[in-house]
């Protein structure tokens, strides 16, 4: 039975701009635990200036996906590119063009702002490191924080700085778990600017996931949404859920959630 | 290999050792305790035992470079130590660092560590209790460089397990330390063990060293080639503890582990 038509509730989003190249490209990527699927398959690639939205519910395979992504994972199979490096086989080389902000990864609280981004900058090979400091203490309003040990920070500032370590050595590709999970709406939207502000900027693209889906709808030019370890479904956030017959991404986000066979991909 | 990512792993040590007192202090605070401790001991000895034994350089030297050994190796684990504590291994290992770089940190990080150790020894044993370093000659150096390689290697193995079992498993590096020491000779020869505690020993880097420094002591012969032989001992063991370290973590990245590092998820 074709599923029901309704008008889509949306918002504007950020303003395409087509991706020029790939800053990732992920094909066939597959984790098993014993018999234990957990990526079962998953393929596809995020352009430069562009931001995709990872979503799916908890369990669907969106952390170990990331995890994958970041080398602290290995896949049983399939291939990770970061432009155009392999992963598995140049991992230095590949999370080069890397870095991370995850809700769950804070930075040390007993290092200073300033001491966590020294050390981090070293290790990410930043070039005129002091001035890159200086630039993104500016940037994200961390001037008075710089020698404050983080553990002290509120969730806003941790999140601030973990996003100042992760523009660091200005990635290629940039990888956000849950980024706004735990602040409130006034920094979240504060938080969303400057990541759309990155990608605008054209040199890196931007994987993200989250479970707030007007966040996503602002922010994201593109979405996937997985279910079991698989992608089911793909495409534009604003569009998509018309698509399929929902009203909002949050209807077909709990649609994938409750009765993902109903939507899988053919 | 990038020594800024090795020296950004001791940096991040030193960091923390400025902004901590709780940290700084047991660099030297308990090598001093022992130093009093075990000088006052050697004094005593040396008024009630046969004349012409030397306690001062026997007993105290020997702790001396004991407490080294250990410094060096509490000077690689406390840094990877930090990194479990504040729950930092995503952060750390999602990055461009390697673990040969990685490693070679937390060795960075000990040179200096055990360095602070060493000179407060150094200046209490020769200063209030009057231990000359003329009675072990040039080889006070090749003790020391044995003793600090065994160290790495201990630190390097400790780090592994810690890593391999969780969080918890830290109490069973603590104790290596005292548990090799019976082995090692540290305060006898290794004529004293039984015979299958000597064979032990003749795995252990330090038993070579303590041999020495006792014939040292007794204006015996000593064996330089004995010593080369521990030095290489410890040179295998520092290699062998690397790749121990490197194939615990490629098992942690299999399985997941790095990515969810805690007391709760290792058994």
């Amino acid at each position: 039975m074709p599923p029901p038509m309704v008008t889509p509730v949306t918002t504007p989003g950020p303003s395409r701009v087509p991706p020029t190249s790939k800053v990732l490209s992920v094909s066939a990527l597959r984790k098993a635990y014993g018999n234990t699927v957990a990526v079962d398959g998953v393929s596809f690639d995020v352009g430069r200036g562009e931001i995709v939205g990872l979503l799916g519910p908890n369990g669907a395979g969106k952390t170990t996906t990331i995890n994958m992504l970041l080398g602290v994972l290995e896949p049983t199979s399939g291939a990770i590119r970061i432009e155009d490096v392999d992963l598995a086989r140049q991992r230095s080389a590949a999370l080069e063009r890397t870095n991370f902000a995850a809700v769950y990864s804070p930075l040390p609280g007993n290092l200073t702002v300033y001491q966590n981004l020294r050390v981090f900058g070293l290790i990410y090979g930043v070039k005129s490191l002091s001035a890159r400091i200086a630039e993104l203490l500016e940037e994200f309003d961390l001037v008075r924080f710089r020698d404050t040990r983080c553990g002290v920070l509120s969730s806003g500032e941790q999140t601030r700085v973990a996003l100042a370590k992760a523009m660091l050595n200005r990635p290629h590709l940039l990888l956000l778990d849950e980024p706004t999970a735990s602040l409130d709406p006034a920094t979240a939207r504060d938080i969303r600017a400057r990541i759309r502000g990155f990608a605008a900027h054209g040199t890196g693209g931007v994987l993200w996931t989250s479970h707030n889906m007007y966040e996503v709808e602002e922010v994201c030019h593109r979405v996937l949404f997985l279910s079991h370890g698989k992608v089911l479904l793909e495409g534009d956030p604003r569009t998509l859920p018309g698509e399929h017959g929902k009203a909002s991404l949050e209807e077909l986000f709990i649609a994938v959630a409750r009765e993902p066979l109903s939507l899988e991909r053919v | 290999m990038r020594p800024r990512r090795a020296a950004a792993v001791a940096l991040r040590h030193f960091y923390l050792l400025k902004g901590s007192v709780a940290r700084f202090l047991p660099l030297f605070a308990w090598v001093a305790i022992d130093m009093v401790l075990w000088g006052f001991m050697s004094r005593y000895l040396n008024t009630v035992a046969t004349p012409g034994l030397d306690f001062v350089h026997r007993l105290l030297g020997a702790v001396l470079l004991w407490d080294f050994f250990t410094r060096v190796m509490q000077g690689v684990t406390m840094v990877f130590f930090e990194d479990v504590w504040s729950r930092n291994f995503l952060n750390v290992f999602a990055t461009p660092l390697s673990i040969s770089e990685y490693v070679c940190g937390l060795v960075l990080s000990t040179i200096a560590t055990s360095a602070v150790g060493l000179a407060v020894m150094l200046v209490l044993a020769t200063a209030v209790f009057g231990l000359s370093f003329a009675a072990y000659g040039a080889m006070f150096v090749p003790f020391l460089a044995v003793l600090f390689l065994f160290g790495v290697a201990i630190g390097i193995f400790g780090c592994a397990l810690v890593l391999r079992l969780g969080p918890a498993s830290e109490w069973f590096v603590w104790p290596i330390p005292a548990l090799i020491s019976p082995f090692a000779g540290v305060f006898y020869p290794l004529s004293t063990l039984p015979e299958w505690m000597r064979h032990v020993a003749r795995l252990l880097p330090p038993s070579y060293v303590f041999e020495g420094m006792r014939a040292l002591v007794s204006g015996g012969a000593f064996s330089g080639s004995a010593l080369l032989w521990g030095g290489g001992l410890a040179v295998v063991q520092v290699l062998l503890a690397s790749a121990f370290f490197s194939r615990v973590h490629r098992h942690a990245v299999r399985t997941g582990l790095i990515a969810r590092y805690s007391a709760e998820s290792v058994s």
